[in-house]
C-alpha cells in the first residue's frame, strides 16, 4: 500500500467511525427498519411457503444454460498457460510452436495484449470488484505462482490445450516470502476489514485472564480452503459491432464486474453488459479474476468471439480461496463460569496486493459477555495468489477457535457446554454497545437440545462405544451478522395480468428467485405465477451482490422502495373516482391484484381496473431503498446452536458424522423448502472444513499442489448424514420481510461442534484442522 | 492433449500389430487419458483393447482366468469371484467410483501410475518418474500419503490400486503378449520398486500388453478381507489398505496371504509378516508382533509416519477378525 | 459407425482427442452434461453408456463408437420430466443445479445395479442375492457424484422416493 492509499484508508476509517457513531445514537425513527415491515404481520399467504425452487424443472432436465454453454457464431476456444515460479520476471517465452499448430488463432502474452489497467480493488469504490490490482498481461513480472502469462485461442478446445502446452516458459526467479514462518519473521501488519481496524480492547484481558478462577489458553490453526463450486469458471465473451463487450459469465457480481471490466479495458460501463441467468456454486469464488479480462483482451485481439473455461487446475492457480490462520483464545471465568477476561487474537496470511485478512474476530466481537475482551487480527504477507472470501469469511474458521475453547472451559469448569454459553449470553453487543436486533439464541439451544438427546450425553470422554467405534456429542454456537450492502434498486413494470420484477441480482443455488417471487407476490397481491423475477444481468438496475449472505435484504429492500414508488403512481393513474383516491402509499395495502385502503380493505380496485381506466398496458417505478444504517444502529446478528453426534474408530482415527442438528435463530424463514437446503449446505461444508478440507500450498514453493478435485476432498454422499435443520422464526423487527440472510451460518460453529463431539468420543482434543485420521490415533 | 491416432482391436494379435511397437494401449481411459489431458503422457497413437478379453473363465486346476478387458464391476460381480476370492470384490468396490469401476478395466487397473501431487505437476515440480533424474520434491513436500516401505532416494511414491493389492496377497500370474511372444509374470515380480529408475514401473517391456490375469485355486482366499482407511468415507485414494486371507487350526495360524496397499511403490505382499504369522497362537499379540515384523523396514517420510501406526493397528485388527478374535 | 445419443444417431468426431463430453456439448448441443472436474474426480459428467453409468470425460467419443449414450435431456423435459427429476425438484436435491444432471443420471443406473445384486463396499453380504436399499447403501452407492451446495439429504429423499423405497437408515 502506498502512503497515500494509507491515509485515504485512514480517513475513511475515522469517517466511518464518525458516522457509526452518529447513526447508533440517533433516534430510531430517523433508521430504516425503525417500523417493522408491514409484511411481517400482513401477508398474502405466500412468505413462508415451501415453494418449489421456480428453476428446478429447468435445471434436472439439462435445460439451466450455464456460461460456458452459451454458443456464439464463429466463436473461438481459449486456454491459459500459467507461471510456476512466484516471484520473478520472465526470461523467455517462446510461443512459436504453439502458434504453428494448425487451428490456433493467436497465442496473447504481454507483448501482444491489449492495454488492460489494473482492476479498481474490492471496496475501493461502490462497483470495485477486482481480487488486487496486479497487472494483467501487461508486463514481464510474476507476482504468483500461477499467474496467467499467455492465452491460447484455437478453433477447437482441443488445440488450445494442445497449444498450451507447447509453449515454453522460463523464468528468472527473485527471492520470495512464500512460508508462514518467514513472513512472520518479517513483521505483522494490524489487519483491517471494511476501512476498521480488526481490533478490539475493553479493559486488561491480559491481567484479568491471569487473575481468573478458571483459565483456558489456547492456539487454534486452520489451512488455507478453496470454494471449489462444481461449475468451473467460464465466461464466453464478444465485443460486439455496437462497441459494447458483452460478456456471459458466471459470477456472484454482475454490475460490479461490467463496471471493474470496463475501467480494465477503458470502457464506461453501459458498454460492457453481463449476464448471469445460472451460477453454478459460489460461496465468494465466482468473483471477478484475471481470466474474465484475459478473455475479453483475447477476444478484441482475436475480433471473434471467446470462450473460456478455466481447467479445474487452472481454477486453484487463477481464484484465490480462503487464507490460512493461527489464532490464540484464551478465556478467564469464574467460579460460576462467567467469563472476565475474552481474548482472540492471531495471525493469518494474505498476498500482498490482497485487500482482505481473514477476519476470524469478528464473530466474537457480539458472542459473549466478557468484563474484558481482547481481539486482534495481525496479518503477515505471503508471496501468492490473492486470498479471497469464502463462505462465512471470519466467523469460519473463527467460531471454530473460540467454540473449542468454550468446550474447553466447559470441561475445566465442570459446566454443561450449553448451560456455561447461557450463563454468559450479552443483554446489549458486548462491543459496540448497541442494543441486539433480535436474539434468541437461548431459545434455538433449548430447542435444539431437546431434540437432540443432548441429556443422553455423558460429560466424561470415552464414555460410549459400538464396536470399534466411540460414540461422542458436541455442540457450539454459530452466528453470522445481517447485512445489507449499499446500492440496492429494483424496478416493477405492473400489467393487467401482473409484475415483472427486475433488479441485477444472482441466482447460484440459494433459491433467490423462488423466494423473491414469494416476498413479491405478498407485497403485490399477486399469486406467484403472476410474478417474473428477472434478474443476472448488469443492465437491470441495482448493485446487488451476492454475497454476505446480504442478498435477499438487498431485494427485499429495494422491491420495497419500488413497490413504494408504483403505489403512488397508481394512485395518480387511479385519479379522484376509485374507491382509493387521495391516499398515500402508506395507506394502502395490496391484496387480490389490487390496491386497498389498510384500514378498509372493502375499499379497493384492481390493478386492471386502475390501469384500463388510465388507458394504460402498464405503469412502472424504479427506486432504491435508503442506506442501510440500520447496521449501524443495532447490533444485527443470526445464530445457531450446532450438535454432532460422531463416530471415531478405536484402531485407524476415521471419524464419521453420524447425527447432525442446526437450531438458526435467523429472523422469519421466507421459503422453508430452500432455506433447510441452504442451512444445510452451509453445514456440509462445515462438514469439510472440520474433517478434510485443505488447499495444500508447498511453502517452499508458493504453489497450491493439490489442484483437484481427487486430491482436495470435499465430502460425498457417504460423509454426510441425515441433517436436520430447524429455526426459532422469530421476525427481526428491523429487517425487509423480518429476514436476516441465512447462506452462509451453516458453516460457522460447525467445526467446533464435530471438534468438541470428538473429543467427547474419545477425550481428544485437536486444535489443528482439519481434524484427519492422523491426528486421532 | 498432442494428436493420437486411434484404432481399435478385436483380438490380442491385432492389437499387437495395430500398435507395432509404438502405441500405447488403452483400456478403459479411466487413468491414460487422465494423464494425457494432465501432459504426463503423450501417446502418438492408441490402440483400444478395451474389446479384447471380456470373459471369466475357471480354470482346469479350479482357478479363474480374468480377461485383461473385464470391467471392474464385472469382476466384482463375478458369483465364483464373490465366493471363493472374496477379497477381490472388497477390492474393487472399496476403489474409485461406481462410474469408474464400470469403465475400467482389470489390465488397466494393473498399470495405473501414482496420484503423488509433484508427479502430477507438470508445470511447476520436479519429479523423476517425468524426467528421470530431474529430482523428486515430494521429498520434504505434501507427502502424507506417499510410500513408507520399498522406496528410494529418487522416488517415494505409491501405487494407488486397489484391487493388485488383493491379486498381490493371491499370488495371480499376469498373462502378457508382445512383439516377442506371449510369457507369464508372477504378480509380485509385475510391479517394480523405483530404485533409480522409477520411470518404469513395471516389468512388461515394451509393446508387451496384458492379456488375461490369472487366480490359483486357493482355498484359504474364501475367508478373505480387505480393509482400506482413507480421508473420507468413500471415493478416496487409501491411506494404508489391508488384503488378507486366513486359516486357523487349533488356535494357531496354518495358512495366511498379507498384502498391504499404499505403503509402496507397489502393491506389497507383506512376506515378513506371513513368515512370523504361520506356525504362531491366532491372537492379537502374534498379529501385532507380524505387523511390527514387516514394518520393522518402514521409513517415515515428513507427513506420513503415521502409516506406520496405521498399519500396525489395521493389520491386527483385519486378522483379529478373521481369526474371530476380539472386535 | 456411429454413437447413439438419445437414439439419434450421430458421427464420431473426426479428431479422436474429443471426450464424449465435449462431443456431446460441444457437437451435439446437449449442454445438460456438466464439466467439473475433466478429471474423473466429481461425476458430474455421468451419462449411461449402453445402461451403464460412466464418466464422459474420461471417455473418449470414439471409443463408444456404435454404443447407446443416454443422458440427462434423453430422461425427460422440463414439461414431462422423469419421475427422478420430479422428485428432485420436490425435495429440493438441488440448489445450483450443476452437479444434479449427473447425479440424475448416475442415480437412474445405480438402481438397476442395486436391483441386480451388485454388492458395494458397505454390503454386508457379498453372497446375498438381494441388498437392502438402505440410506447407506444409497450414499455410498452415490458417492461418486460430489455436490458442493451440499444438497445431499435431498438428492437421498428423491431417489428413495421416485423408486419407491423405504426410508431405512
Amino acid at each position: 500500500m502506498s502512503i497515500l492509499d494509507n491515509a485515504k484508508s485512514r480517513a475513511q476509517g475515522l469517517a466511518m467511525a464518525a458516522l457509526t457513531k452518529a447513526v447508533a445514537l440517533a433516534p430510531d425513527k430517523w433508521i430504516p427498519g425503525s417500523t417493522p415491515d408491514p409484511l411481517i404481520r400482513k401477508q398474502n399467504g405466500h412468505v413462508g411457503k415451501p415453494l418449489s425452487r421456480l428453476d428446478g424443472p429447468l435445471k434436472v432436465a439439462g435445460q439451466a444454460r450455464f456460461s460456458a454453454e452459451v454458443a456464439l457464431p464463429n466463436m473461438a476456444y481459449a486456454a491459459i498457460v500459467h507461471a510456476d515460479t512466484p516471484k520473478g520476471r520472465i526470461a523467455s517465452l517462446d510461443t512459436a510452436a504453439a502458434e504453428a499448430v494448425p487451428g490456433v488463432v493467436l497465442v496473447m502474452t504481454h507483448r501482444n495484449a491489449p492495454r488492460m489497467n489494473p482492476m479498481p480493488v474490492f471496496m475501493s469504490a461502490a462497483k470495485a470488484a477486482g481480487p488486487d490490482a496486479l497487472p494483467i498481461l501487461q508486463d514481464d513480472r510474476i507476482h504468483w505462482s500461477g499467474q496467467p502469462v499467455a492465452v491460447v485461442v484455437a478453433e477447437t478446445q482441443e488445440i488450445a490445450d494442445e497449444a498450451a502446452g507447447l509453449i515454453a516458459a522460463t523464468f528468472k526467479e527473485e527471492p520470495a516470502v512464500t512460508a508462514f514462518a518467514a513472513a512472520r519473521a518479517k513483521g505483522t501488519q494490524q489487519g483491517s476489514f471494511m476501512a476498521q481496524p480488526l481490533r478490539n480492547e475493553i479493559g486488561d484481558a491480559e491481567k484479568t485472564l491471569a487473575a481468573a478462577h478458571f483459565r483456558i489458553d489456547a492456539r487454534y490453526t486452520t489451512p488455507r480452503h478453496n470454494h471449489n463450486a462444481i461449475e468451473l469458471h467460464a465466461l464466453t465473451c464478444e465485443w460486439q459491432d455496437d462497441g459494447v463487450l458483452r460478456i456471459h459469465d458466471t459470477t456472484q457480481m454482475v454490475a460490479q464486474e461490467a463496471w471493474t471490466i470496463g475501467r480494465v479495458f477503458g470502457l464506461s460501463e453501459d458498454k460492457v453488459v453481463v449476464t448471469s441467468p445460472f451460477v453454478g456454486g459460489g460461496f465468494g469464488g465466482k468473483g471477478l479474476w484475471q481470466h474474465q479480462a484475459c478473455a475479453a483482451a483475447a477476444a478484441k485481439l482475436a475480433k471473434r468471439p471467446v470462450r473460456l473455461m478455466l481447467s479445474r487446475e487452472s481454477v486453484y492457480r487463477i481464484v484465490g480461496g480462503r487464507a490460512p490462520t493461527d489464532q490464540r483464545v484464551a478465556l478467564g471465568a469464574t467460579a460460576e463460569g462467567k467469563l472476565t477476561a475474552l481474548i482472540h487474537t492471531g495471525l493469518t496470511a494474505k498476498s500482498p496486493a490482497s485487500p482482505m485478512p481473514e477476519p476470524f474476530i469478528l464473530p466474537t466481537r457480539s458472542a459473549y459477555a466478557a468484563e474484558t475482551m481482547l481481539l486482534d487480527v495481525k496479518t503477515v504477507e505471503i508471496e501468492s495468489l490473492s486470498n479471497t472470501f469464502m463462505r462465512a469469511p471470519g466467523e469460519a474458521v473463527g467460531t471454530f477457535a473460540l467454540e473449542c475453547a468454550i468446550d474447553e472451559l466447559a470441561e475445566v469448569a465442570g459446566i454443561d457446554p450449553i448451560e456455561l454459553r447461557l450463563r454468559n449470553e450479552p443483554e446489549k453487543d458486548p462491543v459496540s454497545g448497541l442494543p441486539f436486533s433480535g436474539r434468541h439464541l437461548d431459545a434455538a439451544y433449548r430447542m435444539a437440545a431437546e431434540k437432540f438427546g443432548w441429556d443422553r450425553r455423558s460429560p466424561t470422554p470415552r464414555a460410549q462405544r459400538e464396536g470399534e467405534w466411540w460414540v461422542g456429542m458436541g455442540c457450539a454456537t454459530g452466528t453470522y451478522p445481517y447485512y445489507r450492502m449499499p446500492g440496492g434498486a429494483a424496478r416493477i413494470t405492473l400489467t393487467a395480468e401482473g409484475a415483472k420484477i427486475d433488479i441485477a441480482a444472482h441466482e447460484m443455488g440459494m433459491g433467490t428467485a423462488t423466494a423473491a417471487t414469494q416476498v413479491a407476490a405478498d407485497r403485490l397481491g399477486l399469486s406467484p405465477e403472476a410474478i417474473a423475477f428477472n434478474y443476472g444481468d448488469s443492465t437491470l438496475p441495482g448493485t446487488v451482490m451476492a454475497g454476505g449472505s446480504q442478498q435477499t435484504a438487498s431485494i427485499g429492500a429495494s422491491i420495497v422502495a419500488a413497490h413504494r414508488a408504483l403505489v403512488a403512481e397508481l394512485v395518480k393513474l387511479a385519479g379522484n373516482d376509485s374507491p382509493i383516491a387521495g391516499a398515500k402509499p402508506d395507506e394502502l395495502s395490496c391484496r387480490d391484484a389490487g390496491l386497498c385502503r389498510a384500514d378498509d380493505e372493502a375499499a379497493y380496485e384492481s390493478y386492471a381496473s386502475i390501469l384500463a381506466r388510465a388507458n394504460r398496458p402498464s405503469v412502472s417505478a424504479e427506486a432504491s431503498p435508503p442506506l442501510p444504517l440500520e447496521m449501524m444502529h443495532w447490533s444485527m446478528h443470526s445464530h445457531a446452536a450446532m450438535f454432532a453426534e460422531v463416530r471415531v474408530n478405536a484402531v485407524t482415527g476415521e471419524v464419521r458424522v453420524s447425527r447432525f442438528l442446526g437450531s438458526f435463530d435467523c429472523g422469519r424463514i421466507l421459503n422453508p423448502k430452500t432455506a433447510a437446503s441452504q442451512f444445510r449446505g452451509g453445514i456440509i461444508m462445515g462438514l469439510g472444513l472440520a474433517l478434510m478440507e485443505e488447499t495444500q500450498f508447498d511453502e517452499r514453493k508458493g504453489r497450491v499442489m493439490n489442484a483437484s478435485l481427487a486430491e482436495y476432498h470435499l465430502p460425498v454422499h457417504l460423509d454426510v448424514p441425515d441433517i436436520e435443520v430447524i429455526w426459532t422464526d422469530i421476525p427481526d423487527p428491523h429487517t425487509p420481510m423480518g429476514a436476516r440472510g441465512i447462506g452462509e451460518i451453516g458453516i460457522t460453529g460447525t467445526g467446533a461442534a464435530v471438534a468438541n463431539a470428538i473429543y467427547n468420543a474419545i477425550g481428544k482434543r485437536v486444535r489443528d484442522l482439519p481434524i484427519t485420521l492422523d491426528k486421532l490415533l | 492433449m498432442t494428436p493420437f491416432t486411434y484404432a481399435r482391436a478385436d483380438a490380442a494379435e491385432q492389437a499387437l500389430e495395430l500398435a507395432g511397437g509404438g502405441a500405447r494401449f488403452l483400456g478403459g481411459g479411466t487413468n491414460l487419458i487422465d494423464l494425457m489431458r494432465e501432459r504426463i503422457e503423450a501417446p502418438a497413437a492408441l490402440v483400444d483393447v478395451s474389446g479384447i478379453g471380456r470373459t471369466i473363465e475357471e480354470t482346469a486346476d479350479g482357478g479363474l482366468l480374468i480377461g485383461a478387458g473385464v470391467r471392474n464391476t464385472d469382476l466384482a460381480e463375478h458369483p465364483l469371484v464373490r465366493t471363493r476370492y472374496p477379497l477381490v470384490t472388497r477390492a474393487i468396490v472399496a476403489g474409485a467410483s461406481a462410474q469408474i469401476r464400470n469403465m475400467a478395466t482389470v489390465g488397466g487397473n494393473l498399470l495405473q501410475r501414482t496420484r503423488c501431487t509433484y508427479f502430477y505437476d507438470v508445470e511447476g515440480s520436479r519429479c523423476n518418474k517425468r524426467v528421470p533424474g530431474e529430482g523428486c520434491d515430494a521429498q520434504g513436500g505434501f507427502n502424507r500419503i506417499h510410500a513408507i516401505l520399498g522406496a528410494s532416494e529418487a522416488c517415494v511414491a505409491t501405487h494407488p490400486s486397489d484391487l493388485c493389492v488383493a491379486l498381490a496377497a493371491l499370488d495371480a500370474t499376469v498373462h502378457v503378449e508382445g512383439p516377442q511372444g506371449a510369457r507369464e509374470i508372477a504378480f509380485g515380480d509385475f510391479h517394480l520398486l523405483p530404485g533409480d529408475t522409477p520411470k518404469r514401473e513395471t516389468a512388461l517391456a515394451p509393446g508387451e500388453l496384458v492379456t488375461a490375469i490369472e487366480l490359483p485355486p486357493l482355498p484359504v482366499a474364501a475367508h478373505s478381507r480387505y480393509r482400506k482407511v482413507r480421508d473420507r468415507a468413500s471415493y478416496a485414494f487409501a491411506l494404508i489398505s489391508v488384503a488378507a486371507a486366513l486359516r486357523v487350526e487349533d488356535g494357531r495360524v496354518a495358512e495366511v496371504r498379507l498384502a498391504l496397499g499404499g505403503v509402496a511403490h507397489r502393491p506389497w505382499r507383506a512376506h515378513a509378516a506371513e513368515a512370523a504369522l504361520v506356525g504362531a497362537a491366532a491372537n492379537e499379540a502374534s498379529f501385532l508382533a507380524a505387523a511390527d515384523a514387516e514394518l520393522s523396514a518402514a521409513v517415515p517420510l515428513r507427513d506420513n509416519g503415521f502409516k506406520i501406526d496405521l498399519a500396525r493397528r489395521t493389520i491386527a485388527a483385519v486378522l483379529s477378525d478373521l481369526s474371530g478374535v476380539g472386535a | 459407425m456411429a454413437l447413439i445419443v438419445n437414439g439419434i444417431e450421430a458421427p464420431p468426431p473426426a479428431d479422436p482427442r474429443v471426450s464424449l463430453l465435449d462431443f456431446l456439448r460441444e457437437h451435439r448441443g446437449l449442454t445438460g452434461t456438466k464439466v467439473g472436474c475433466n478429471q474423473g474426480a466429481c461425476g458430474a459428467c455421468t451419462v449411461i453408456v449402453d445402461g451403464r453409468r460412466v464418466l464422459s470425460c474420461l471417455t473418449l467419443a470414439v471409443q463408444v463408437d456404435g454404443l447407446e449414450v443416454t443422458t440427462i435431456e434423453g430422461l425427460g423435459t422440463p414439461g414431462s420430466l422423469h419421475p427422478l427429476q420430479a422428485a428432485f425438484v420436490e425435495h429440493d436435491g438441488l440448489q445450483c443445479g450443476y452437479c444434479t444432471p449427473g447425479q440424475i443420471c448416475s442415480a437412474v443406473a445405480m438402481i438397476e445395479e442395486l436391483r441386480r445384486g451388485l454388492p458395494s463396499n458397505v454390503t454386508a453380504d457379498l453372497t446375498a442375492g438381494t441388498i437392502a436399499a438402505t440410506r447407506e447403501e444409497l450414499r455410498e452407492r452415490m458417492s461418486g457424484n460430489l455436490c458442493r451446495c451440499g444438497a445431499h439429504n435431498g438428492i437421498i429423499a428423491a431417489i428413495e422416493d421416485a423408486f419407491g423405497l423405504e426410508n431405512a437408515a
